[in-house]
């Protein structure tokens, strides 16, 4: 399949050539090659990796997730290899299939971002997605996502120190989710994805104790999507970069959902732990949908709904 | 080894003890692959809550009827929805997951406690026609079911009970001293609580037999991808319970 436009579901986003609008969630779907039994890695409009730091990480302490009514609390701690690691173990095989690598970065500090950039700025990496907002670390990181002025020194640090296409992934823990989308975008993002997890808490009434061993986490799955479309709906409409819109997908009809609210992508995240295939069978759904529909080109759903 | 997604019919889902039943599914495909030690990953029902799927360890792997059982204990709302299935009904399962026991044991004792016996029913399978002991534990009689799966299985059972209502009051690490004087095992399997599980790993290390466990926690995708279920490793490496265990060296993953 040619990975053009001129497929009904071949997309560019931020100049990364996609052949399906789905891609992959960060820290739901490993390195790739954890699911390549299960999933076509050809057949996936993009691998966004791990969450990558500069150096190895060995995690959160004690239970790291907890089911809640349709959802999950994680808080891994950007368990992770660390970005040589990445860059000499992992990329090398990842890169036998022919689907664009994005590496999500997370660092403690402005300048870390920038190492990791240059770092990346390999052959094999495709593009760049900043995590500048999971709220499992206490050294850093939910500060940058939730600070308009940290964030945006965060995006002019990398795009100083790389020529890839840069993603900018945030936080939903905010007040107005609109001024950090836009000022990312001013201080030169290529793109914005979101929503990453939205801090939580589960309790056990048996031991009076948090269930997670970090007392708090991330909440994921489809109990998030309609804050995700929400968010992706008010982003959409006032920025001009394209958004990537994720938070809850399972199914085609959810991904449709975003992409009328506003998304020229998605991700599918926590529902790689249900259906492993899942960002093949949404991409699948929504070619379906599009055709019952009588539209010729996915493009022709991104921020359509009618108010 | 190809691990797979199949809708599995299922077979039959029967009550073998108190709150704990046996589920027997059609699934050739991994069937015809699965080894003693590895896992399921078990979808209890097509609604979103309960949402991630249930691993459960696979205690038999029948590749004519091309059937895998598992046998689980109901403890909340995932295992309650799995009880109330029949044989009308589906599951959809991923498999067979992580890496099974090594199966070179000539002169095999096997360590298990709870549930920790399901797979270690499959391992005693496959180990025949050597000879096996096997050293048991439970809370109390009614849990000890599992002396008759494993009876024409092992040449010797030995039980414990918490409260002494079959074989000895105690637990098995009472008895394994005892156990290990009277047999010259080249290799041992535990499964269990994790408590157990280091007292054994210790005891086999002071008798210099290499020691086999099998792991537990928590997690989301079962293979390797989410890292909800990693561990320390030897010398600063990290191990995921799914994807490099659940049956690990006791070496690797403990002191
Ligand atoms: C590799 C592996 C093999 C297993 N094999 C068996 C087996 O053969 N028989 C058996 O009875 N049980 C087995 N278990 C434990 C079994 O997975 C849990 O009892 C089950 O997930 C409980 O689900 P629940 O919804 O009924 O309980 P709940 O407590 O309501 O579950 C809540 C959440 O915690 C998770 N969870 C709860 N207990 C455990 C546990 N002990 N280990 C891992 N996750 C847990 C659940 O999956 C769920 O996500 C195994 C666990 C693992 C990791
Ligand atoms: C187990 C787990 C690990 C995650 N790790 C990362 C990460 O490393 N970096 C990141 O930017 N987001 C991470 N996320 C957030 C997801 O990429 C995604 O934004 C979020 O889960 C919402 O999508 P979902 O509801 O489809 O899962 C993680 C989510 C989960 C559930």
């Amino acid at each position: 399949m040619s990975n053009e436009e001129n497929t009904m579901l071949g997309i560019t986003i931020a100049g990364i050539k996609m052949k399906t609008p789905v891609m992959t969630a960060s820290g739901t779907f490993g390195f790739g090659l954890e699911y390549k039994d299960f999933v076509d890695l050809n057949k996936i409009g993009a691998v966004v990796v791990k969450g990558t730091t500069l150096l190895p990480r060995h995690g959160n302490q004690g239970r790291r997730i907890a089911e809640t009514p349709a959802g999950m609390l994680n808080s891994i701690g950007l368990e992770n290899p660390g970005v040589n690691e990445f860059l000499s173990g992992i990329l090398p095989h990842l890169n036998a299939y022919d689907v664009p690598i994005i590496v999500n970065i997370s660092g403690n500090t402005v300048e870390e971002y920038g190492e990791l950039a240059a770092l990346l700025n390999a052959s094999g990496v495709d593009g760049l997605e900043l995590n500048i907002s999971c709220p499992n670390v206490k050294e850093g990181g939910i500060a940058f996502g939730t600070n308009c002025d940290s964030a945006s020194a965060v995006v002019r640090q990398v795009k100083k120190n790389t020529d890839l296409p840069v993603i900018v992934k945030l936080s939903p823990n905010v007040t107005d989710i609109v001024a950090m989308a836009q000022s990312v975008e001013d201080a030169g993002a290529d793109a914005i994805s979101l929503i990453n997890t939205l801090l939580g808490m589960s309790i056990d009434i048996h031991k009076w104790r948090p269930v997670l061993g970090n007392v708090v986490g991330g909440l994921s799955g489809p109990a998030v999507k309609p804050i995700a479309v929400r968010m992706v709906w008010q982003v959409a409409q006032s920025v001009k970069v394209p958004v990537i819109g994720m938070g809850g997908i399972v199914t085609a009809e959810d991904a449709v959902e975003f992409m009328l609210a506003g998304a020229t992508a998605v991700a599918v995240g926590t529902a790689n732990f249900i259906n492993p295939c899942a960002a093949q069978t949404v991409a699948e759904g929504i070619e379906s949908y599009i055709r019952q529909r009588g539209l010729s080109h996915v493009r022709e759903l991104v921020g359509k709904v009618n108010i | 080894m190809p691990k797979m997604v199949v809708e599995a019919r299922i077979v039959r889902n029967t009550e073998i003890g108190v709150n704990v039943k046996e589920l027997v599914l059609y699934a050739p495909e991994i069937a015809a692959q699965a080894v003693p030690g590895q896992f399921l990953h078990v979808r209890v029902s097509d609604s979103y809550h309960p949402l991630l799927r249930r691993p459960l360890s696979i205690s038999d792997a029948d590749r004519q009827a091309g059937t895998i059982s598992t046998i689980y204990r109901v403890v909340g709302q995932g295992t309650a929805c799995l009880a109330a299935l029949t044989s009308e009904d589906s599951v959809n399962c991923m498999g067979p997951l992580g890496n099974g026991f090594a199966l070179q044991s000539q002169r095999p004792l096997l360590v298990g406690g709870g549930m920790g016996l399901a797979p270690l029913l499959f391992l005693a399978g496959a180990l025949c026609p050597h000879p096996i002991e096997i050293l048991m534990g439970g809370r109390t009689r009614e849990e000890m079911f599992w002396a008759d799966m494993f009876h024409g299985k092992c040449d010797a059972i030995h039980i414990t009970t918490d409260d002494g209502t079959l074989g000895s009051c105690g637990v098995t690490l009472d008895v394994l001293p005892e156990v290990l004087k009277n047999g010259a095992f080249d290799l041992i399997y535990t499964c269990g609580p994790r408590i157990m599980m280091e007292g054994v790993a210790k005891v086999a290390k002071k008798h210099n037999i290499p020691c086999q466990v099998s792991l537990e926690d928590y997690m989301a995708c079962g293979i390797g991808g989410c890292l909800s279920c990693t561990c320390a490793g030897k010398n600063g490496t990290r191990k995921k319970v799914c994807s490099d265990g659940p049956v690990f060296w006791a070496q690797e993953v403990m002191a």
